[in-house]
């Protein structure tokens, strides 16, 4: 498959995100919106990684793994950061009865 | 057009129109099971670049855990009805003009990149599996490794620091 159609799929699919966060206001659909980006990114990761592997397999036969690994320490840190963002929805439910983010902007008084 | 190319293809649009409907839709329960099946596209396009390792644990932790704890929060906090206020018309038309013209930009860009002619390797090439990429894991990214399980560590008791219900709620205005 040619490269050029995964970077058109990961650029919908992160723009889609990108819009997703703006336009919404629901905390949740917010961070839902984040993890389309992250998986946006690491499709195209894993896409670039096989396509350097069919270049320089070659020279070395292990050429792309750095790609996938980088994936695998994308969804690492994407699970932390769901735990303790979520956590911190939690929070500021208990705390102001909303979720949405409109009610944030107390921070700046 | 084989095989591939048509899966390709289905779960393209299957992505997209997920991702667009975790977008559209009011009710954030509906958002999280859209985004599960985007999760599942995901992991079939893993699949069908022969990268069975990440496909795995990309269903095992998303779909598995990040899925379940989104709609455990979403469920305990009893938010599964429409009760998102109606926004300024304006902004959202802002928000996708803006988002419209960045996908502009970007594919504009990469329209006649030095790839154009470079293809992504499908089915073929074993770099996605489980042997090789434990192998470079452990033998060359030990340290990132062991660093992301503080990393882990750490936002447990962060999680847990920031959920917890506090004992007295107005003897201490600056807890935690």
């Amino acid at each position: 498959m040619p490269i050029n159609y995964y970077i058109f799929l990961s650029l919908t699919l992160f723009t889609i995100g990108i819009v997703g966060i703006l336009i919404r206001r629901n905390a949740i659909i917010v961070f839902m919106c984040i993890e389309i980006m992250l998986n946006a990114v690491n499709l195209l990761l894993v896409a670039f990684s096989k396509m350097h592997h069919l270049q320089g397999a070659a020279a070395m036969p292990t050429a792309g793994t750095d790609g996938q690994i980088f994936v695998f320490f994308i969804m690492v840190v994407a699970a932390a950061e769901v735990t303790v963002g979520l956590a911190i929805i939690v929070m500021m439910f208990r705390n102001i009865h909303s979720i949405d983010i409109n009610f944030l902007n107390r921070l700046k008084h | 057009m084989g095989v591939t190319q048509i899966l390709f293809w289905i779960l393209s649009v299957l992505a997209v129109f997920s991702a667009l409907m975790v977008v559209a839709s009011k009710n954030p329960v509906y958002s999280v099971l859209w985004l599960i099946l985007i999760f599942f596209a995901i992991s079939g396009l893993y699949l069908l670049l022969n990268a069975q390792f990440l496909a795995i644990v990309n269903i095992i932790v998303y779909a598995g855990a990040i899925m379940v704890l989104f709609l455990f929060v979403i469920m305990l906090m009893n938010l599964n009805r429409d009760n998102e206020p109606q926004k300024n018309k304006w902004m959202k038309f802002a928000g996708i003009v803006s988002g419209g013209c960045l996908l502009l930009v970007l594919v504009a860009a990469l329209k006649n990149a030095e790839t154009k002619s470079a293809v992504a390797e499908m089915g073929t090439g074993n770099i996605g599996l489980i042997e090789n990429l434990g192998k470079a894991l452990f033998n060359d990214y030990v340290i990132p490794f062991e660093i992301s399980s503080v990393l882990f560590l750490s936002a447990m008791v962060g999680a847990v620091v920031l959920g917890k219900k506090e004992a007295s709620q107005n003897s201490s205005s600056g807890e935690s």
